[in-house]
């Protein structure tokens, strides 16, 4: 592996084979199987503390796992040294030597490795990153966006067969952050390596990747790309942390060749059999909030519409694209819907009687067993991530 | 809002300037007074100490006999001065190197490394720091005894190598600490095998904390005197030779090597912070 002199011939593809990894008081991941195929962009994606940055150590080098096989390009690393894989990281904090210049940075890795012509190849890595008239320049006299970039730099010059991100883009600010979310891509269609990117933001895991898989508890929950996530979720967890999700439970009333009809609070509501993971007894149903519809009267009866209601409109906000309701409907609690905004103002005010409706072919059912309150709060998604930050920190604490 | 609160909060309040006038006045007289008084009480032994090196002494150098620069050019005539001289830098130069070297070994695996009787290690190493030095020097020397170690050289730089090592510990432990663990990583994870990651990346980096620790050891050590009495034997250095020649009046020619040690370290501070200077410049000119 890294062999002296020599670049990767293109990216690897990357397994985890039963990966356990175990600190003394938790377990940060159990018994992780993940392929990702070479050449593509994959993003971890999870809470902060759902074993995603572990798994990332692990492929670095820097953790060893407790069991299990690491495998790049099909040859086992589990116990090759972090120096001996052909694998490089952008850090978090960036982690750029400061008593080196950029340049030198850039070089390091090409020195180590023996290659021809260390300082040439910085430079085009800078020319890369658009940054080699700083070349000369020390770390702590670049902006947080330059540093992030001389990183990348740093990282891709060695032309790994894996590029590892722990978060790259965590500590820029939003625009810098698009910016660069562009950048990273575009630079990875044009060097073909493999990228495996961890992040917490969805929205960029979203934006950037081919393949997200999203973490939780240190087990992967989900994996596909990422329209297929977001549009059928298969648990809570995902259609929450993906986006938002109105979730409904009840019991499984009637079934047809395509179709299942859940009971939610004596309404019966129709979900396709091919978006349901579940086909009987008590299941959780789902509809993204941009895909219901408003109604101030009631709709009539379709067969390939949902409808419930009717609720009252206790809240609404406006967010330049759309404009946010939540309707309270008695029986069932708060939905939220989101409305495109195609006129001026809202289309209902707050205390309107109102009926919301979806195509039944936007639903989805959950493999979840329902929990115990009977239906998920619509806000769960941050609870769930503030339960599990609080759980986290209490084995970190219990750990140190 | 309105802009009402601000208006009256601007008229209760008392002028500014009216109010701080009297206490300027006071402080620009009183505070220099009180920090030139307080250097000249810190400098009076040191200037003294400058201007008899250059008394026409004969015995003792207590009365100002008149200008002279002959002990300058000839103080190595005052018998066993500069034996005492060369073997406090030589104890001082051993001492030091042995010390910061286990001393930066030992601090870096208590920051780095989980081990078994870690925190204890760490509380036993301050014990030489708050031991009474005469302790430490009579324990030394009733275990060279015990041991039949001949006390010479080699036993006082034994001696100073051990207290150093503490210090060296405190000084590059919090160079260690504050040292983010990523960077090595990222040493590592560029190629770099644990030699390479050490020389590249840790050790320039701890490098202002392990020569801040080598400058506090090597002071220490020439300074010492009660552990080095207790453990030189008939071998001198340069605090024991004072202390001895103090009994009959010490020789103009120790105010000598004193003098050449104080503008020997000043120059070294003056020349490596206009260094820094230039350095810091040239930087700024560059960004």
């Amino acid at each position: 592996m890294a062999a002296m002199g020599t670049f990767a011939e293109a990216g690897a593809d990357l397994e985890f084979i039963d990966i356990s990894k175990r600190f003394p008081g938790f377990t940060a991941i159990e018994n992780l199987n993940l392929t990702i195929p070479a050449g593509s962009f994959f993003a971890l994606l999870g809470p902060s503390g759902c074993g995603k940055t572990t798994t990332l150590r692990l492929v670095a080098g820097l953790e060893e796992p407790s069991a299990g096989r690491i495998l790049i390009g099909g040859t086992d690393v589990t116990q090759t040294k972090s120096f001996q894989r052909p694998v490089n990281t952008v850090f978090q904090s960036y982690a750029l030597f400061p008593h080196m210049t950029v340049l030198e940075n850039v070089a390091f890795g090409l020195r180590r490795r023996k290659i021809d012509d260390p300082l040439g190849k910085a430079h085009e890595a800078l020319r890369l990153v658009e940054l080699d008239h700083v070349a000369a320049r020390r770390p702590a006299q670049l902006s947080g966006g330059q540093q992030q970039r001389v990183a990348l730099a740093r990282a891709i010059v060695n032309r790994p067969a894996l590029l590892l991100l722990d978060e790259p883009l965590g500590a820029l600010d939003l625009k810098l952050r698009r910016q660069m979310q562009l950048e990273l891509k575009s630079i990875q269609t044009e060097i073909g390596l493999t990228f495996l990117h961890v992040t917490h933001d969805q929205e960029e895991a979203m934006t950037m990747a081919d393949i997200v898989a999203v973490m939780n508890k240190g087990e992967i929950e989900q994996m596909g790309a990422p329209e297929q996530l977001y549009e059928l979720p298969r648990t809570a967890f995902v259609a929450n942390f993906l986006g938002q999700s109105n979730l409904f439970t009840g019991p499984v009333t009637g079934s047809t060749a395509d179709a299942i009809t859940v009971d939610i609070s004596g309404r019966g509501i129709v979900v396709p059999r091919t978006r349901a993971q579940r086909h009987a007894g008590e299941v959780t149903i789902g509809v993204r909030p941009e895909k219901l519809l408003l109604h101030i009267e009631a709709p009539t009866a379709d067969a390939g519409i949902n409808v419930l209601g009717p609720g009252r409109v206790t809240d609404v906000s406006f967010s330049g694209v759309s404009t946010s309701y939540i309707v309270q409907i008695p029986g069932l609690g708060a939905v939220t819907v989101f409305a495109q905004n195609m006129v001026f103002g809202p289309v209902v005010n707050e205390g309107a009687e109102v009926w919301v409706s979806w195509t039944v072919d936007h639903g989805f059912g959950l493999e979840d067993e329902p929990a115990p309150g009977s239906r998920f709060p619509s806000d769960s998604s941050t609870n769930a991530i503030a339960v599990q930050r609080r759980a986290d920190l209490e084995t970190e604490l219990e750990g140190a | 809002m309105t802009a009402l609160p601000l208006d009256t909060a601007n008229q209760a309040g008392p002028d500014p300037a009216a109010g701080r006038r009297p206490r300027r006045r006071l402080s620009g007289l009183g505070l220099p007074i009180y920090v030139a008084l307080a250097l000249v009480f810190l400098l009076i032994p040191i200037g003294y100490t400058f201007v008899f090196s250059f008394n026409d002494s004969v015995k003792s150098n207590l009365a100002w006999r008149g200008f002279t620069l002959e002990k300058w050019l000839t103080v190595c005539n005052e018998p066993g001065l500069c034996e005492a001289f060369g073997n406090s830098i030589l104890v001082g130069v051993v001492a030091t190197v042995l010390a910061t070297a286990l001393g930066t070994a030992i601090a870096i695996a208590l920051v780095r490394y989980r081990f078994r009787f870690r925190s204890s290690i760490s509380l036993l190493l301050f014990l030489p720091m708050a031991t009474p030095e005469v302790v430490l020097g009579a324990g030394l020397a009733a275990q060279f005894l015990a041991l039949g170690t001949q006390k010479g050289i080699v036993t006082v730089i034994l001696a100073h190598t051990m207290f150093c090592i503490s210090f060296v510990v405190v000084t590059v432990k919090a160079r260690v600490a504050g040292l983010d663990p990523a960077l090595e990583e990222a040493g590592r994870d560029l190629y770099g095998s644990a030699a390479q990651v050490f020389w590249r990346i840790t050790f320039p980096l701890l490098l202002p904390g392990i020569l801040a620790a080598a400058l506090l050891s090597f002071a220490l050590s020439f300074d010492d005197f009660i552990i080095t009495n207790f453990n030189a034997g008939s071998v001198d250095t340069f605090p024991k030779f004072i202390y001895i020649a103090a009994a009959r009046g010490i020789p103009a020619e120790a105010n000598v090597i004193a003098s050449a040690v104080f503008i020997l370290a000043i120059a070294i501070v003056v020349v490596s912070q206009v260094s820094r200077a230039a350095r810091q410049k040239r930087l700024d000119r560059l960004s």
